[in-house]
């Protein structure tokens, strides 16, 4: 177990406080990795969309450790550790792929499709001389196998025993909003990297944090898209670390909070020539035009209007996080409606109209907190529990974040 | 080769990329027809036949609105693009039309003094020759990254 260093003790305030070392400290980062990527949290791994044929494969990552996801020839996903048990060097180079077996290229040690060793080059050697003796046990060193399961078209991944199903963890509510969007097959659409300069948790709690939404984002409030008078809600489940939170978008509200606190994000006179890009559908028929729902340690699920996608959070460092996007639609979708959604990418991603702040505030805080490791942030927006609500303008589900993070960490 | 369609075709890229550099953004859509299309993807979507761009336009005004976001919407620190553009291949389509592949290459200069490759990849245009008074202008711009990681944000376009 890696040790933390003994003054890092969680402030007295509770959930209402977050200690900057928390973002800074590589003992904290490495324990992290124990406790939460390689202990008992369930790491996002992507859509099973993704490896629709038996033999597809797919690196990727649970926490730093790199991990093959392979579809079997029984169709079962799978994940093993991305290490071979003779050197340790990847298994698997390509991103992605088919194959029957999976064979280290530095000795061609082979693999099946679930992870298991099943041959050694030359293990009795050549001409009766050479190899390894009959007593060697190299499969003692073989890459970990994961338990994985899938929710909804969604898979994930843990080595812990102990860590209940995925919707359990998850909790009833936030699991049925996964449904809600996950509800018929999807097609993919694409994908992209984002590479946040900033520690990973500042990140999930940016998703996390609706406070923010309307006033970092002007594109938003000024098209009246999520303005935090309109109707709508926040959910937190599972042990603190899930959250949901939704906007009806026609609760024909009109409130003017915004220009009476003179707010930067209510300046008006902002109109757009090719309004089309907004013009949604309500295609799951119940009139939520956004939700964003996380699930911890690493998971977003994005609807913003017709544009789905999911996001893997992937800590790369203490001050380096890669967030990997991936765009869909549904495998019913029209021409029509595939086009709505690629004008509608234009408001998420790197460049999206409503997402791209989002990349450089984290940073902001990364770099604002260098000299202030013994100070921590305010967060009793919405007051000091965690608990779902009504209102946006609170910080329940980030305070459910620590709740879930500190009992994992033993902070 | 027909130097005066390589010259017109790359007068427009040179162009392009200064008014870019130069922070004039409000020229940018005008190096569209008005039902111009641009789009950043990236190599590995493109190879696969993905769909998905990290900027979509279908038209002048969608990119007038991608200018004016910029500039009185979206909130990001000082910065500015340098690209250098080479290697332009230009194929006539017809009379009116040519296709031009080229290279580019973004360095991002932050208001810190932090300078990095922003990004780099291919430029795939298909070129109105004699658009709206004459002018050389963009049918079609495909940007295609060549990485599919892109530091932090892009806002400006490429």
């Amino acid at each position: 177990m890696s040790s933390v260093l003994e003054s890092r003790v969680w402030p007295a305030e509770g959930l209402t406080r977050v200690p900057y070392w928390i973002y800074q400290d590589e003992s904290i980062y490495q324990r992290e990795q124990e406790r939460i990527y390689r202990g008992d949290a369930w790491n996002f791994l992507g859509l099973d969309a993704e490896l629709p044929e038996p033999g597809d494969f797919k690196t990727t990552f649970a926490g730093e450790m790199p991990v093959v996801v392979t579809r079997d020839e029984s169709g079962a996903i799978r994940c093993f550790e991305n290490r071979c048990a003779h050197r340790g060097a990847l298994l698997c180079l390509a991103d992605r792929g088919n194959a029957k077996e999976i064979a280290c290229v530095y000795h061609n040690w082979t693999y099946d499709l679930r992870g298991n060793l099943t041959a050694v080059a030359f293990r009795r050697g050549v001409g009766g001389k050479g190899g390894m003796l009959l007593d060697a046990e190299p499969e003692s060193q073989a890459p970990q196998k994961f338990r994985v399961e899938t929710f909804c078209g969604l898979m994930f991944a843990t080595l812990s025993d102990k860590t209940p199903p995925v919707e359990r963890y998850i909790g009833p509510e936030v699991a049925g909003r996964i449904r809600r969007v996950m509800k018929e097959p999807v097609k993919i659409l694409g994908g992209y990297t984002q590479v946040l300069q900033s520690n990973w948790k500042l990140y999930f709690e940016n998703v996390k944090d609706t406070y923010h939404a309307s006033l970092l984002h002007l594109f938003f409030s000024t098209f009246r898209l999520n303005r935090l008078e309109q109707k709508g809600g926040v959910i937190v489940g599972g042990e603190g670390g899930s959250h949901v939170s939704y906007t009806m978008m026609r609760s024909n509200q009109t409130g003017d909070e915004y220009e009476k606190a003179g707010m930067r994000s209510a300046s008006g006179g902002y109109a757009l020539q090719a309004p089309q890009m907004l013009e949604s559908v309500d295609e799951i028929g119940d009139g939520v035009t956004l939700q964003i729902l996380t699930v911890f340690p690493g998971f977003v699920l994005q609807q913003i209007m017709n544009s789905l996608a999911v996001r893997q959070v992937l800590p790369k460092g203490v001050g380096r996080t890669e967030l990997v996007w991936t765009c869909f639609g549904y495998a019913s979708d029209d021409a029509k409606m595939q086009e709505l959604r690629m004008k509608q990418s234009n408001l998420v991603g790197p460049a999206g109209y409503i997402s791209l702040e989002d990349g450089a505030a984290t940073g902001f805080v990364q770099r604002g907190v260098a000299g202030a490791a013994a100070r921590a942030s305010v967060v009793e927006m919405g007051g000091r529990e965690v608990a779902s609500n009504e209102s946006r303008v609170t910080e329940t589900s980030v305070r459910g974040l620590w709740q879930q993070y500190r009992k994992h960490m033993g902070l | 080769m027909d130097a005066a369609l390589q010259l017109a075709v790359e007068n427009l890229l040179a162009r392009y990329v200064h008014a870019i550099d130069d922070d004039r953004l409000e020229n940018w859509p005008g190096f569209f027809t008005e039902n111009g299309r641009y789009r950043i993807t990236t190599a590995e979507n493109h190879e696969r036949g993905l769909p998905l761009s990290i900027i979509y336009a279908d038209s002048r005004a969608m990119l007038a609105d991608r200018v004016s976001a910029l500039r009185h919407a979206n909130i990001y620190e000082a910065q500015r693009y340098r690209h250098t553009v080479s290697s332009t291949l230009v194929e006539r389509v017809d009379a009116d039309t040519a296709r031009a592949t080229s290279n580019f290459q973004v360095v991002r200069i932050m208001h810190t003094g932090e300078s990095i490759l922003f990004a780099s990849g291919r430029y795939l245009d298909r070129i109105l020759l004699k658009g709206e008074g004459g002018e050389t202008m963009f049918e079609e711009r495909v940007v295609v990254l060549d990485s599919r990681a892109i530091d932090t944000l892009l806002a400006i376009p490429i």
